[in-house]
């Protein structure tokens, strides 16, 4: 399908759609490792209670732009803006506790803990008892216990039968991939986001979990009030989830939009498949 | 099109769902028999009523009439759990590599003798322990953070090496800094017994069931501590920095608060030690007794409270309550080969040949010796007891055994090395000869030589260990995180 009509106009005037008061926004983030430019002068914004995608081939930057905005990278130049405050150059902890909390794409889950450990931990920052507090089982500590139980438990739930009954004691080691999926995302709720970052939570999964991941991913939005940016190689999923798509290509945004328009985009086809040698040929 | 979960039919799970596979697999890990049982019933009772029954049938001990000589091993292998226990919260929750960590029980044992003998001043300080304690505690606390600081950039085989650097550079300053006030060698000697409120404590009695009512209030604040916010915030940091910090968990003030909260145990013990030895000298906190403090952590399982007090009571009873005397000491020998043997060969007929083979070859290379020349079986064993009587006539041991013995513990080196490397028939066949061997060197030199005997047994319970149940005793398997 052509949509050359309606193509948004990549790097150029802002892109209808874009929202007016982002939850997040990147100004003109520029990042290089030595001499290599992983990313060029990256605008991007999301909205509350909207699904962003971001697709690229392998290496066009995407994780790095993950990398830049929970702290692990300070971008080298630009700015990175949450909820109308920079976090360029907050520490990593620091900026999940201000509210985006994300998922890793080789999964890291601590796997030697057990599966409500796991989400319990991610309250870490939420909560403010002191170690001797927590020896001597004053009130602060037992209250935020309990509540922070009952919160793992109620995110937990969120995943049906999942995460749920005799897995919850389980280590995270003995789930499946699938399982170690959700834990991720469940994890990450317990920081109380308002924006989430899912770094290819599909990548994996077998047809059926494919769709109940699109389907999670829209209710993360709509039940939850989520702001969600989503990096995704499966087209399904992007296509099921998303409010707006970005295409990124060594390091710059290559196109912008609904999913329509990006996917016939001729750069994000050339940057997936290379030129079209006759296109090529009549070029020149 | 999603994917129903398994539903729950009766009582248990539905055959091959999920459930029941986990349900299975827990089956298998459980004993057979008598031993199952027992493990199955003290599964059911709670962590809380084992620490109960622990403490009390450890504080009935003195009653059941030990010895002196019993009494100090306990206090002793007491000392080395409470210290295994702070050094569980460093390496076995927050997982980082402290070698450091003996330094800080210095710290608290040379606390305590300043402030309370006649070291400092004209008069010296005689603090009650109600105020000594506290201050020690609290400089070990402020020590353990100026050490945990280089641990915000270094990680593993780093922290190792730097931590290690801080523990000689705490001997070499014991030892060599203000010997007026330190002592320098002479360490610091006339300290005062732990006093409070016109109470003196000078009894080993007394000093046992301190110790032992102070390491039960440290397991009981610390398994509070494991399950709250503090303690999964160090489990996480150990099983993956970087998504930790993703969680909101501020990474380098867990590590820091971790190494405070092991430098304060450790410094609680240390002032136990010098009140109860009444003195400390440097050489009481060097790097041979922190390896003493890693393999009873090791041994008992890093990561699990009941395991590193566990470790460090065996560590210690092996080493001071059966080494001090050649006949107990080859009890456990010649225990550890013959269980050794009976779990490792199977199946019964091959242990029985090797049996036989060993027994048939000692007498035969008895008679052998004992043909060529008076001399070379003169010696017999060096040990003594009824192992000793048995096993006269079968082990050669020279009249003059040390040059002999030297020669044969060379060589005894070389055939467990080519043991491990021969495969299947092989092996079996070496297996007579290294094993009489070993009996050999153990009765004409190792006996003779009880501080080498002790690390080389140390190694080889680490060893053993680490083949049949590298979790430790106690600690429960763990996945290494794939980098």
């Amino acid at each position: 399908m052509t949509a050359d009509g309606a193509r948004p106009d990549a790097g150029g005037q802002p892109v209808p759609g874009t929202p007016a008061h982002p939850v997040l926004s990147l100004d003109r983030v520029c990042l290089s490792f030595g001499g290599l430019r992983a990313l060029d002068e990256l605008d991007l914004q999301v909205g509350g209670r909207e699904v962003v995608s971001i697709i690229g081939p392998n290496g066009a930057g995407k994780s790095t732009v993950f990398n830049v905005i929970t702290g692990i990278y300070e971008p080298g130049g630009g700015d990175v803006r949450f909820a109308g405050r920079s976090i360029a150059g907050h520490l990593p902890h620091a900026i999940a506790r201000l509210g985006i909390a994300r998922t890793f794409q080789s999964l890291r889950l601590f796997l030697n803990m057990s599966v409500i450990e796991n989400v319990m931990a991610a309250t870490y920052g939420g909560t403010k008892a002191m170690p001797w507090e927590s020896i001597l089982r004053l009130p602060r500590a037992r209250r935020e216990e309990r509540a922070v139980r009952e919160q793992a438990e109620e995110i937990l739930s969120f995943f049906g039968q999942r995460l749920a009954g005799y897995r919850r004691d389980q280590p995270a080691y003995s789930l499946s991939y699938a399982n170690r999926r959700r834990l991720e995302i469940a994890r990450a709720l317990a920081t109380r986001p308002r924006l989430l970052l899912l770094d290819e939570p599909a990548a994996g999964m077998n047809p059926a979990e494919t769709h109940e991941i699109t389907e999670l991913i829209g209710r993360l939005r709509d039940e939850r009030d989520l702001a969600i940016l989503v990096i995704e190689h499966d087209m399904h999923v992007v296509a099921g989830c998303s409010d707006r798509v970005i295409a990124l290509d060594h390091g710059v945004k290559i196109a912008e939009g609904g999913f329509d328009d990006v996917a016939a985009h001729p750069a994000v086809v050339e940057a997936y498949l290379g030129r079209d040698p006759e296109a090529l040929a009549e070029g020149e | 099109m999603s994917v129903d979960p398994p539903s729950a039919a009766g009582a248990g799970p539905e055959v091959g769902a999920d459930e029941w596979v986990a349900r299975q697999a827990r089956r298998h890990e459980q004993l057979p028999g008598l031993l199952g049982q027992a493990q199955r019933l003290a599964g059911r009772v709670g962590w809380w009523p084992r620490l109960a029954a622990a403490a009390l049938a450890a504080a009935a001990l003195p009653a059941l009439g030990l010895g002196g000589f019993q009494l100090q091993v306990g206090i002793n292998a007491l000392l080395l759990a409470l210290l295994a226990l702070g050094l569980n919260v460093t390496v076995g929750w927050a997982g980082l590599l402290d070698l450091g960590y003996v330094a800080f029980f210095g710290f608290g044992a040379y606390g305590f003798a300043l402030l309370s003998s006649g070291q400092l001043g004209a008069a010296g300080i005689h603090l009650p322990a109600y105020l000594s304690l506290p201050i020690v505690m609290a400089g070990a606390a402020i020590l353990g953070l100026l050490v945990g600081l280089p641990s915000r950039r270094l990680i593993g085989d780093y922290l190792a090496i730097v931590t290690l650097f801080f523990g000689e550079a705490f001997l070499e300053f014991t030892t060599n800094v203000a010997p007026r006030t330190l002592g320098g060698p002479n360490g610091i000697v006339g300290i005062d017994p732990i006093q409070a409120f016109g109470v003196q404590l000078t009894s080993n009695a007394g000093y046992f069931y301190l110790l032992l009512i102070l390491l039960v209030a440290t397991m009981a604040a610390l398994r509070l501590l494991d399950n709250s916010r503090t303690g999964r915030a160090w489990r996480a940091v150990r099983e993956d920095p970087l998504a930790a910090a993703a969680m909101t968990i501020p990474v380098s003030r867990v590590k820091l608060m971790a190494f405070a909260f092991g430098a304060v145990i450790a410094a609680l013990a240390g002032t136990v030690f010098a009140a109860q030895q009444i003195s400390v000298f440097p050489p009481d906190f060097n790097t041979a007794y922190l390896i003493l403090i890693y393999a009873g952590l090791i041994l008992g399982g890093a990561g699990s409270i009941a395991g590193a007090v566990l470790g460090g009571l065996v560590v210690v009873i092996i080493l001071d309550g059966f080494l001090r005397s050649p006949t107990e000491a080859g009890y456990i020998f010649y225990g550890l080969i013959l269980v050794a043997l009976v779990v490792k060969l199977r199946p019964w007929r091959k242990l029985a040949a090797v049996a036989a083979a060993t027994i048939a070859l000692g007498f035969a290379a008895h008679a052998v010796a004992g043909a060529i020349s008076a001399r070379a079986v003169a010696g017999g064993p060096q040990s003594t007891g009824w192992i000793a009587t048995a096993v006269r006539d079968w082990v050669i041991v020279p009249a003059s055994p040390k040059t002999a013995g030297n020669i044969a513990f060379v060589v005894l080196v070389c055939l467990l090395i080519a043991l491990v490397q021969a495969r299947g028939r092989w092996r079996t066949a070496l297996l007579p000869p290294a094993i009489y061997l070993a009996a050999c060197v153990w009765e004409a030199r190792l006996v003779a030589e009880p501080s080498i005997t002790r690390q080389i047994l140390i190694g080889v319970v680490l060893i053993v260990m680490m083949n049949a149940r590298p979790q430790g005793l106690l600690g429960s398997r763990r996945v290494e995180v794939p980098a």
